[in-house]
């Protein structure tokens, strides 16, 4: 499945959000979700479905003004 | 002093947390300046990266409440769900809601600032919303739900100070009991002093203390300024006059 992550396009195995966060490795890391501009809250990754064409944002904390 | 949300902080000064040489001099500027707000934002993280939650661990330690950012959102979409990430990363309802309108002057765009801020409001968020100093912008946001204002002072890491003081003054007058913040475009402790001595509650700097020689000596300054400004604003200072009045008593003056 071909889905676009941080902005760059990738083949990912993963069908969930969930495990799509295990497969690139984000373990227990602090981040938020977003499914293609929509928020996706942490406890409903694991019901999350990947589609083809998906644009998935992953962020974490950061300095800001 | 302020009070936001129902919140008091016991500071006059909101301070960004990017662009400091090094973690170091952010912490030593938070202390010298007792800052009570630290912006924030949230930035794509790779995975394998734990940089999100260095940061985070980071402003634990600076004893200020977190207040996050929409910084570079261009639409009310952007805006609203990156708001949602923030408050769940964050852990706060609070919001500094940006929604950019134009790439050169970084200024917000009004419409789409309302319609965020409305749809933010209705969703539980406590909004700070960057605006202008715009009378019935502001007016729209305080509709929306907004309880505190932001109108910028100049452009967004320019240093150019108060703009349009007869602006800001005006917007001071129409909402007397609601808390306003300069927020942006300030560059030097008197502006800060300026802005209190308008009866403003607070102001907002990042660029300013970050990018300064000595970013601790300037964020007490700042603080400093703060406190100078708002003293002359509470004591009730004169009024200007065109014509000179002598300050020392002319009766008596010697030679007469």
């Amino acid at each position: 499945m071909k889905i676009t992550v941080n902005g760059t396009t990738q083949e990912r195995a993963a069908t969930t959000l969930d495990a799509l966060l295990v497969e690139l490795g984000y373990g227990t890391a602090k981040v938020a979700t977003a499914v293609n501009e929509s928020f996706v809250p942490a406890a409903s990754r694991p019901e999350q479905r990947l589609n083809d064409g998906d644009r998935i944002e992953i962020v974490a904390p950061r300095q800001g003004g | 002093m302020p009070r936001y949300y129902d919140t008091d902080i016991p500071s006059r000064l909101m301070l960004g947390t990017a662009q400091y040489p090094s973690p170091a001099i952010l912490a030593e500027a938070f202390k010298r300046s007792g800052a009570g707000i630290a912006t924030v934002s949230v930035r794509r993280e790779a995975g394998g990266a734990r940089a999100g939650q260095a940061f985070w661990d980071m402003i634990g330690d600076l004893g200020a409440h977190v207040l996050p950012n929409t910084a570079g959102c261009h639409s009310v979409r952007e805006a609203v769900t990156t708001a949602q990430m923030a408050r769940e990363l964050f852990e706060t309802d609070w919001i500094k809601l940006e929604v950019i309108g134009h790439a050169d002057t970084l200024q917000p765009d009004p419409f789409g600032l309302v319609e965020a801020a409305r749809i933010l409001t209705e969703d539980g968020f406590k909004v700070f919303p960057y605006c202008t100093e715009d009378l019935v912008l502001c007016e729209r946001l305080v509709e929306a739900g907004c309880r505190v204002l932001m109108p910028w002072g100049a452009p967004i890491g320019t240093g150019l100070g108060l703009n349009n003081i007869y602006g800001l003054r005006s917007l001071r007058a129409h909402f007397p009991d609601l808390p306003l913040v300069i927020d942006a475009g300030l560059g030097l402790p008197s502006q800060a002093a300026h802005a209190m001595e308008l009866g403003y509650d607070a102001v907002l700097l990042n660029t300013a203390v970050a990018k300064a020689g000595d970013p601790a000596a300037m964020a007490e300054g700042f603080a400093r300024a703060l406190e100078a400004g708002r003293l002359g604003f509470e004591a009730d200072p004169m009024e200007p006059r065109d014509m000179a009045a002598p300050s020392t008593p002319v009766l008596g003056r010697a030679f007469t």
